[in-house]
């Protein structure tokens, strides 16, 4: 079994109000240090890989469910294989 | 003309679209159940607001994957009017009927009121009978309705005549160009945010959503002959 987690994120390009209202909230705790926030979430799959690769799968699942690209991207860790 | 509105898991303003259609148009109009797996006999699909599936992992993503989903497709397909409000709209971007994505408000708050619109394109099936560039109020109530395109697909929209509504007062969402819906590039799919279905007497206060109905009735049959053709 192999434990992915996934990340998905708006684009760079894309404006993120949850991120911009957090950085607000961070500043007026007096961290002037942080000057972005972005706000995404992540999957964690549990994997027993068949005919296809991990990495197939992954790319599969996100690249058809997980991500709608017009808005979002995304990056995978694998975290531990048992 | 028969018209079918589409019930989801979780729609909420199906009864709203159908007592629009049927009591107040006089239409033919049957519910059609997201188990379904056919439209035959139909002219027209509606797909109605609410929270269909929970709006989980995204709004409308998960109603893709629903039986009547390539029943509907195909429908569109083939030249036929499908309309869809505010979740209908989502649901439409999400099965790649119509360009772009609709995301959380750049308020991050759900809004529920009233708003300025401008009948940006009254050439379509669903807008003949209003008048061009007409500014018309519709009832808006959504907390991820800020439609997003690349720049790409946004020149190209605009070039098409594909806007047909965008907000005329102050934008309520952060949606590019200020676009409250558009068509797809044959203009027989229209997917917008606000609700035209709870703008149809003068007891709710706002007629402005009648004429798109009526619009419809009176195009539609004609479309779909065409398309059969």
């Amino acid at each position: 079994m192999v434990n992915v987690r996934i990340f998905v994120t708006y684009k760079q390009s894309v404006f993120n109000p949850q991120g911009e209202t957090i950085t607000d909230a961070i500043h007026s705790l007096g961290f002037s240090a942080v000057k972005k926030v972005n706000v995404g979430k992540f999957f964690d799959l549990q994997i027993e890989p068949n005919d296809k690769t991990v990495a197939e799968i992954v790319s599969q699942v996100s690249e058809q469910l997980l991500v709608n690209f017009n808005l979002e991207t995304y990056h995978y860790e694998v975290m531990e294989e048992a | 003309m028969k018209i079918a509105v589409v019930v989801f898991p979780g729609s909420n303003c199906d009864i709203d679209l159908f007592e629009a259609l049927h009591t107040v148009c006089g239409a033919a109009v049957e519910y059609v159940s997201h188990k379904n797996d056919n439209l035959d006999g139909f002219d027209a699909v509606m797909l109605p607001g609410g929270f269909s599936y929970g709006d989980y992992l995204r709004c409308g993503a998960i109603a893709r994957f629903s039986n009547i989903m390539p029943a509907i497709v195909a429908f569109a397909k083939q030249g036929k009017p499908v309309f869809g409000t505010c979740n209908g709209f989502q649901i439409l971007t999400e099965a790649g009927l119509l360009p772009g994505a609709l995301k959380q408000n750049d308020s991050l708050k759900f809004v529920c009121k009233t708003v300025p619109l401008t009948v940006e394109n009254n050439q379509t099936l669903f807008t003949t009978q209003y008048k061009e560039k007409e500014e018309i109020d519709l009832p808006i109530a959504h907390a991820d309705g800020s439609y997003y395109a690349d720049e790409e697909t946004l020149a190209e929209l605009e070039e098409n005549q594909q806007v047909v509504f965008r907000y005329a007062g102050e934008n309520p969402n952060g949606s590019l160009n200020n676009i409250a819906g558009i068509t797809n590039k044959t203009g027989n799919v229209l997917g917008m945010m606000p609700h035209p279905e709870r703008a149809v007497e003068a007891i709710l206060g706002n007629q402005d959503g009648l004429r798109l109905f009526k619009s419809l009735l009176e195009n539609g049959k004609v479309a779909t002959e065409e398309a059969v053709r």
